[in-house]
C-alpha cells in the first residue's frame, strides 16, 4: 500500500508508519499528519456528504474553521460525531468513519435531496411544513428529525473523564504563529507569567506552513529556537492543544485543552479534556487570519479548498490532493501556492487571477482577469471551466482547485463582550474594532498586520505595550514584508449555486433569495438562511454573504454590519463543561459520624441535601420498608431509639447581644430565656413568611445553639449573617457554624433517660427534676468526654438530644446501642422520624413551604408584638390575617383502611370539586403504626374550628377521592405528658 | 478518661496516605481547633492575646506558622487557632482562660478534615482543584476556596512544595477523592 | 466576573451569593414606618440599566456581605465596600 499524494519534506515523521482506518479501509500515515492531511497523502479527497443536499465533500480548509470534512472519530462508546478531521491528529490504530451517507460514502441515497434543491432553498421549513396542522407531530417531525444532523452519537455514556482547572498570568497569548511567540519571548525575557495556548499540536502557526525564511533561515528554524527558550523560561507556559474559546468578564477566559485526543485512549487517571479557566491582567490576541474562498458554480467539489490549505498540506503535512492542481485567486497570496506546490513537484495546471495586471510566472500559466466559473467531476474535481479575459472559455483538467479571495483576521475573541468589528478598506476585511474586552489587545494578521515582518514586529510592540515593559524590544527579525495586494472578489456574477456556506448547505442563491423575500437586517438574513449558524460559525463563509448582501442591497459591507461572534470558538464537547461532576461525583457527599456503623448494620440510605441518611435499618426477616419503619416507630414509642440527627444546622451565637440577636431572628422572644433551657423558635422572612425553625439553646448568658433545618442550614446562617452585618452592625454578636463539629443523636422513648444514665458522668444528674423538659447543658460522658445534652423532642415522646465532638460519634452510637441492649434499643431512620413528628403535629419543610405563616402553622400567637423581629411587621398584614386564613390540621380518614395522600386537596364532603371550592391541602402524610392508620397534616381554610368535620380529599391527577375527619393536629400525645415525664 | 475510640474523618482508626507519582496525601487527624472572634469594641485586647499567643497577628489571607499554636485569618476579627490534638484537645477552654471576654471562642476540632498535600507536582495538583493562584502563595499565606464545592482553607507550609487543606469534615471523603483524582490526572 | 473584595483582593464572583438590591440594608424603623415603607421596602427593587448598587455574599471566602456597585449593561465593577461599613455609614449603629 502506497500514499499516492504524498510529497517529500513537512513536519512529518516519515519513517514511522500510522495504521488507521477510514470507513473500513486500512491506511497509514505519519506522526505529524491529521486525518485529513493522512487521507489525501492516500488519494482520498472524499471525506463526508453535506448536511442538506447531500453533496460529496472532502476538506476546505487544513485548520478549526473546516466546514465539510467532519466525520465520525472512534467506535464504540467513543464514538464522537462531527470532528474535524483537519484538527484530528493522527494515531496509530485511530478508526473513522464517513458521516451523513446511506448506504456508503460514494453512492448515497440521499444524494437525491441535490435533484430537488430548488424546494430545500431558505426558509424551506417554513415555507413547507405550514399544514395541516395534525401532520406535525405525525409526518413532519419525524422525517425532519431523521434527516437532521451529521453524525450519530453512541447512545452509551462516554468512558473518558474531563477534568476543570485554573490558571493565573500576567497575559494570555492565544496563537502561537510569528507575532504570538514574538509577544512571549518580549514579555517571557522581561519576567511576566505568560500564557502562550495554540490549539495546534504545533505551534508555529502558519510559519510551520510556510516556506518563508526568518533571518535568511527556514522560518521553522526560528520557531524551534523561539519554543526551544520559552520552554527554558520559568514564568512562560506553553499551551498546546489547547483553544481559547471565550473571553468573558475582568479577564477570565475559557481554554480547552485536548490532553489525550491525539491519544487511542487517556492514559489511566488522565483526562481526555480540561476546560481551563484562565484568570489574566492582560490578554494578546495573535489568532492569526482566515482565508476566503470565492464563490462559483460547484465551488464545494472534493479537491477544491482555500489556497493556504493546499499550501499547508504541501508544507507541512507533505501531501497534496492531487498531482495536478489549479489556483483561483484574487490576489498575489494565491500566487505563492502556485510557486510552492510547484516546488514540489506538484504539476500546476494554470493560476486563474481575476485581475487583469496580476503578477506572471515562467513555471506555469497565469490567466489574468480570468475567473473559475464551474467545475466538474462526480466525487471530486476533474475539470475547472475558466472564462478567460476575452470573454471564450476554457476547460482545465486539474484534481485541486486552491482558491483565495483574501483574508480574513480571526476578530472572534474580540467580540465576545458585544463588541463589533470594523472595516478596513485596504484589507477588504473587518479588523477588530475599538471597543475590545478590557485588557485585551490584539496583535498579527487578527489585527490586520498579514506580513511575517509585520506580525513579528506587531507581536513584540502588542506585548511591551500590554505590560509596560521598560527597556528595548527585542530585535524584530528579518522577514518578507509584502503588501496586501488584492482586488475584492467575492462570487462569480450569475453563479447560483454556488456554496458560500458549505457546512449548513447555503448558496448565493439563498441569499438571494432571502433578500427577495425582504430579510434586511444581517442578523434575520442568518437565521433565515442558516448562514453561519453551523458549528463552524462561518468561518469561512460569512463575509461572502454579507458582500451579497450589501451589493443586492447597494450598500457596502460596513453598513451592512456584521453578525455577532460568540464563545465558544470552536465547538466544546458537552463533556468538558461538565468536567468531573458526574454521577456521585455530581455534588460532593455528606456523611454523619455514624455513616460507617450504620452500613455496617445495613441501614437504607436517602439522600438529604448533600446528606446521606440513614432511612430505615431493615433487620432479618423484613421484606418491605414498611415493616422496618413500623417496627422502629413502635420501639421507640415502647422503649427506646436513637436517630442520627447531625445533619440539623447548629450555628454557635456568642456575644453580649446574642439575645438580643436573637430576639431579631426569632419572631418569638429570646431575651429572657435562662441560661441552660431550649427554647423552640420560628424565623420568619421580613415578607412575614415562615423560613425556619429550630431550637435554640442557651448556655451561658452570652452563648446560645442555634439549630435549623437540615436543608436551610447553609440559607439560614447567610441569613444571620447579612442581619447581623447589614441591619445591626454595631450588636456584639458572633457567629460560626459547628454543624460538622458535633455528633447528635435523639434519644427517645421511655427508656430515653435510663439509657442515658448509663453513659453521662454521674456528676449530671439528668433525673426530670434537675433536667426537665427544655433543658440543655454541658455535661461529660463515658468518664470524661465532654458533651453537650438538650432535652427535646421531635418524636414527642420523652428524648434527649446529646451532642459529642465528632470523631467520637461512631464510638458513641455502638456505646448506646450495647449499653441500651436491656431496652431492646433500636437506631431508627429518618422514615420513622418523619412518622412519629407527623403523630406528634410538628411542622418540618412540608409545612415550612414557602407559602405559610405562623398563623397557618398554628403558631400567630408565638409572634411577639412586643418586640421588633425580622417578618413581625410584615406578618401583621391584612391579607394574611384574614378570617378564613389556613389552619394547620390533622387529617384521618374515616375508613382505616383508606389512603391518605400529600398533595390532596380538601373539598366539602359535598358539592362540586374544583378549584373555587378548594378548601385546604394536605402537606404530609404516613402509616401511624400508633393509631394503625394513615395520617394527615395539611391546611384547611379556618382549620382551627372545624376539628370534627368529615370531608372529601382529593387528587384529580390520581383518581383518589377519601372521605377523612379533620382533626387535631397532634394525634400522639396532645396533651405532651409523654415528652414531659 | 474515658473509653470512646476516635475514628478518622475518613473512617479510619489510622489516618489515610496516599502517594502518586512523588506527591503524597496525607490525612491529619492529630489537629486541635477554635475559632476566636473578637467581641464588638475588644477588638484592641483580642488581637493583644493573638500576639501574645502567635507572635504576631494574622492579617487577611495570612497565617502564623508556629509550635505549638498557629492560626490563620478567616473573616474580619475573626481567627482560627490551630495545635496538636494530642496536646491541646481541650483548645478552645484554654482560650478561653487566655482570652477572657475579649474574644468569642469555639470549638472547631472537628468540624474539619485536615489533609496534606506534599510533593513537587503540589502545584499542578491544586491547578485542577481550585481558582488559587498557587504559584503566587507564599509559605504563611491562608486562603479560603472552594475544593469540588466544598469551601476549604489553604494554607502554604514550609517548604513551599506542601499545602495543609481544611475542608468540611462530613465531605472528608468527597474530598480526599477530588484531591486523590487531581493527583492521578496531574502528575 | 471578579469582584475586588476589600480585603482580600480580586476573587472570582462564583465564590459569592448574589441578594440584589443593597437598598435592602435600609430596612425601615419599625417604630415609624408605614405599611406602605414596609411594602416598599419588601417587595419593590430597582432594576437599573447601569450602575446598581448589589448585595453579594462571599459564602465561599471570609463571609463578608460586600456592597458591590456594579453596571448591569458593562459589568464594570466600580467599588466594593464591606457592608457593614455601609450600614454604619447609613445610620444602622443602634
Amino acid at each position: 500500500m502506497t500514499q499516492p499524494n504524498r510529497l517529500n519534506g513537512g513536519l512529518i515523521d516519515h519513517e514511522t508508519r500510522l495504521k488507521f482506518i477510514f470507513d473500513g479501509k486500512d491506511y497509514y500515515g505519519h506522526p505529524g499528519d491529521t486525518l485529513a492531511s493522512a487521507l489525501l497523502a492516500n488519494g482520498v479527497r472524499l471525506m463526508g456528504r453535506s448536511f442538506k443536499y447531500h453533496r460529496p465533500r472532502g476538506p476546505l480548509t487544513a485548520g478549526s474553521e473546516e466546514p465539510n470534512a467532519l466525520v465520525e472519530l472512534r467506535g464504540g462508546n467513543r464514538q464522537e460525531p462531527n470532528t474535524r478531521a483537519t484538527t484530528a491528529e493522527l494515531y496509530d490504530g485511530l478508526f473513522a468513519k464517513s458521516q451523513n451517507r446511506f448506504p456508503s460514502l460514494a453512492f448515497d441515497a440521499m444524494a437525491i435531496n441535490d435533484r430537488f434543491s430548488n424546494f430545500l432553498t431558505a426558509g424551506f421549513y417554513y415555507k413547507t411544513f405550514m399544514w395541516p396542522a395534525a401532520f406535525w407531530e405525525k409526518i413532519y417531525e419525524p422525517i425532519i428529525r431523521k434527516a437532521a444532523g451529521l453524525g450519530a452519537l453512541s447512545m452509551r455514556a462516554d468512558p473518558d473523564e474531563y477534568d476543570k482547572g485554573f490558571r493565573h498570568c500576567d497575559l494570555l497569548i492565544t496563537g502561537a504563529g510569528p507575532s504570538g511567540l514574538m509577544a512571549a519571548l518580549t514579555a517571557g525575557r522581561g519576567g511576566a507569567e505568560v500564557i502562550l495556548a495554540d490549539e495546534d499540536f504545533e505551534m508555529g502557526g502558519r510559519l510551520n506552513a510556510e516556506t518563508l525564511a526568518i533571518n535568511d533561515a527556514p522560518a521553522r528554524d526560528w520557531v524551534v529556537a523561539a519554543l526551544a527558550e520559552l520552554s527554558s523560561l520559568p514564568n512562560v507556559r506553553l499551551m498546546p492543544r489547547t483553544t481559547v474559546i471565550g473571553a468573558f468578564d475582568h479577564g477570565i477566559y475559557g481554554a480547552v485543552e485536548r490532553v489525550s485526543d491525539h491519544l487511542k485512549t487517556p492514559a489511566e487517571g488522565k483526562p481526555r479534556q480540561i476546560l481551563w479557566r484562565i484568570y489574566t491582567q492582560k490578554t494578546l490576541l495573535c489568532a492569526g487570519a482566515t482565508e476566503r474562498p470565492i464563490a462559483f458554480e460547484n465551488n464545494d467539489r472534493p479537491g477544491i479548498m482555500l489556497a493556504s490549505a493546499l499550501r499547508t498540506y504541501a508544507n507541512r503535512f507533505a501531501a497534496t490532493p492531487a498531482r495536478r492542481v489549479a489556483v483561483f485567486t484574487n490576489n498575489d497570496d494565491g500566487h505563492r501556492t502556485a510557486r510552492d506546490l510547484h516546488a514540489q513537484g506538484v504539476k500546476i495546471a494554470a493560476v486563474v487571477d481575476t485581475r487583469p495586471d496580476a503578477q506572471s510566472s515562467s513555471d506555469y500559466e497565469v490567466l489574468k482577469g480570468a475567473q473559475v466559473i464551474d467545475s466538474k467531476g462526480r466525487l471530486g474535481l476533474t475539470f475547472a471551466e475558466v472564462k478567460l479575459a476575452d470573454g471564450s472559455t476554457r476547460t482545465i483538467e486539474c484534481g485541486a482547485l486552491g482558491v483565495s479571495g483574501g483574508w480574513n483576521p480571526n476578530v472572534h475573541l474580540t467580540c465576545h463582550q458585544r463588541g463589533r468589528p470594523t472595516w478596513n478598506d485596504d484589507l477588504a476585511a473587518f479588523v477588530p474594532g475599538d471597543t475590545l474586552p478590557p485588557g485585551l489587545s490584539v496583535a498579527g494578521a487578527a489585527n490586520g498586520s498579514f506580513s511575517t515582518h509585520g506580525a513579528l514586529k506587531s507581536g513584540a510592540e502588542a506585548a511591551k505595550k500590554a505590560l509596560g515593559l521598560k527597556g528595548r524590544l527585542p530585535k524584530t527579525p528579518q522577514a518578507e514584508d509584502a503588501p496586501v495586494s488584492q482586488t475584492p472578489f467575492w462570487y462569480v456574477e450569475g453563479c447560483a449555486r454556488a456554496w458560500l456556506d458549505q457546512q449548513n448547505d447555503v448558496t448565493v442563491k439563498d441569499v438571494k433569495l432571502s433578500h427577495q423575500e425582504g430579510f434586511r437586517s444581517v442578523e434575520h438574513l442568518k437565521r433565515y438562511t442558516t448562514l453561519g449558524m453551523a458549528t463552524d460559525q462561518g468561518k469561512t463563509s460569512n463575509l461572502g454573504g454579507l458582500a451579497i448582501m450589501a451589493e443586492l442591497a447597494g450598500k457596502s459591507i460596513p453598513e451592512v454590519g456584521t453578525t455577532i461572534f460568540r464563545p465558544p470558538y470552536t465547538p466544546v464537547p458537552i463533556g468538558t463543561f461538565g468536567g468531573r461532576m458526574r454521577g456521585m461525583e455530581f455534588h460532593p457527599t455528606r456523611l454523619t459520624p455514624s455513616h460507617f456503623w450504620a452500613k455496617e448494620r445495613g441501614a437504607v440510605f436517602v439522600e438529604v441535601g448533600n446528606w446521606l441518611r440513614a432511612q430505615w435499618f431493615p433487620i432479618e426477616g423484613e421484606t418491605h420498608w414498611r415493616q422496618s419503619v413500623d417496627r422502629e416507630v413502635r420501639q421507640t414509642r415502647a422503649s427506646v431509639g436513637v436517630c442520627d440527627c447531625t445533619t440539623l444546622g447548629k450555628i454557635d451565637v456568642q456575644g453580649t447581644d446574642a439575645a438580643t440577636f436573637l430576639n431579631k431572628i426569632y419572631c418569638n422572644g429570646f431575651a429572657k430565656l435562662a441560661v441552660g433551657k431550649t427554647r423552640y423558635g420560628l424565623m420568619l422572612r421580613e415578607d412575614g413568611i415562615a423560613m425556619d425553625d429550630g431550637t435554640a439553646g442557651r448556655l451561658a448568658e452570652d452563648h446560645f445553639v442555634v439549630t435549623t433545618t437540615t436543608a436551610n442550614a447553609i440559607k439560614v446562617y447567610q441569613h444571620m449573617e447579612f442581619v447581623r452585618q447589614c441591619l445591626f452592625p454595631d450588636l456584639d454578636v458572633q457567629l460560626i457554624s459547628t454543624t460538622e463539629a458535633w455528633a447528635q443523636y435523639a434519644v427517645a422513648g421511655p427508656n430515653s433517660r435510663k439509657l442515658l444514665q448509663k453513659i453521662v458522668d454521674p456528676a449530671f444528674d439528668i433525673s426530670n427534676d434537675a433536667f426537665p423538659f427544655m433543658a440543655c447543658g454541658n455535661i461529660t460522658v463515658c468518664g470524661g468526654l465532654r458533651a453537650r445534652l438538650f432535652r427535646i423532642s421531635f418524636s414527642g415522646e420523652l428524648a434527649f438530644e446529646i451532642a459529642v465532638p465528632s470523631r467520637y460519634g461512631d464510638a458513641l452510637m455502638r456505646k448506646l446501642m450495647s449499653e441500651g441492649e436491656e431496652f431492646d434499643v433500636i437506631p431508627y431512620g429518618t422514615e420513622a422520624l418523619g412518622v412519629m413528628r407527623i403523630e406528634k403535629g410538628h411542622a418540618a419543610g412540608n409545612e415550612l413551604n414557602g407559602t405559610t405563616t405562623a398563623l397557618n402553622l398554628g403558631m400567630g400567637r408565638m409572634v411577639s408584638k412586643a418586640k421588633d423581629s425580622i417578618g413581625s411587621k410584615l406578618s401583621e398584614r391584612d391579607g394574611l390575617n384574614e378570617d378564613d386564613a389556613l389552619k394547620q390540621v390533622g387529617i384521618k380518614p374515616l375508613n382505616p383502611a383508606e389512603k391518605i395522600t400529600a398533595g390532596g386537596h380538601l373539598m366539602a364532603a359535598d358539592g362540586p370539586v374544583d378549584a373555587s371550592h378548594d378548601q385546604g391541602y394536605v402537606t404530609s402524610a404516613a402509616f401511624s403504626p400508633t393509631l394503625d392508620h394513615m395520617i394527615g397534616l395539611g391546611f384547611l381554610k379556618n382549620g382551627g374550628d372545624r376539628l370534627g368535620e368529615k370531608m372529601r380529599l382529593v387528587s384529580p391527577v390520581t383518581d383518589l377521592t377519601v372521605e377523612v375527619e379533620i382533626v387535631s393536629a397532634h394525634f400522639v400525645d396532645p396533651e405532651g405528658e409523654r415528652l414531659r415525664a | 478518661m474515658h473509653d470512646l475510640a476516635p475514628i478518622t474523618a475518613l473512617g479510619g482508626t489510622e489516618p489515610r496516605i496516599d502517594t502518586v507519582a512523588g506527591v503524597t496525601l496525607t490525612e491529619k487527624p492529630g489537629l486541635a481547633l477554635a475559632s476566636i472572634a473578637a467581641r464588638h469594641g475588644k477588638e484592641a485586647a483580642c488581637r493583644k492575646h493573638l500576639k501574645a499567643l502567635l507572635g504576631s497577628v494574622p492579617e487577611p489571607g495570612k497565617a502564623k506558622l508556629r509550635d505549638p499554636e498557629a492560626g490563620f485569618w478567616m473573616g474580619p476579627d475573626f481567627w482560627m487557632i490551630g495545635a496538636p490534638f494530642d496536646s491541646h484537645e481541650d483548645l478552645a477552654a484554654q482560650l478561653v482562660k487566655r482570652f477572657g471576654t475579649s474574644a468569642s471562642v469555639t470549638e472547631q476540632t472537628d468540624a474539619w478534615a485536615a489533609f496534606d498535600l506534599q510533593g513537587d507536582g503540589m502545584e499542578a495538583v491544586m491547578e485542577l482543584c481550585c481558582n488559587l493562584d498557587i504559584r503566587q502563595m507564599q509559605t504563611g499565606d491562608a486562603q479560603r476556596t472552594s475544593i469540588h464545592h466544598l469551601g476549604c482553607y489553604v494554607i502554604r507550609r514550609d517548604p513551599t512544595d506542601w499545602v495543609r487543606i481544611l475542608g468540611p469534615r462530613s465531605s472528608a471523603g468527597s474530598l480526599h477523592h477530588a484531591l486523590h483524582t487531581a493527583m492521578k490526572a496531574a502528575l | 466576573m471578579i469582584i475586588n473584595h476589600p480585603l482580600l483582593g480580586p476573587r472570582d464572583s462564583a465564590e459569592f451569593v448574589y441578594m440584589g438590591d443593597a437598598a435592602l440594608i435600609d430596612r425601615p424603623d419599625p417604630d415609624t414606618a408605614s405599611p406602605e415603607d414596609w411594602h416598599d421596602y419588601a417587595y419593590l427593587r430597582d432594576n437599573p440599566a447601569g450602575e446598581h448598587r448589589e448585595l453579594w455574599f462571599h459564602e465561599g471566602g471570609d463571609r463578608s456581605w460586600l456592597v458591590v456597585t456594579r453596571n448591569t449593561v458593562t459589568h464594570e465593577i466600580s467599588k466594593v465596600e464591606l457592608a457593614r461599613d455601609v450600614a454604619r455609614a447609613r445610620g444602622r449603629s443602634t
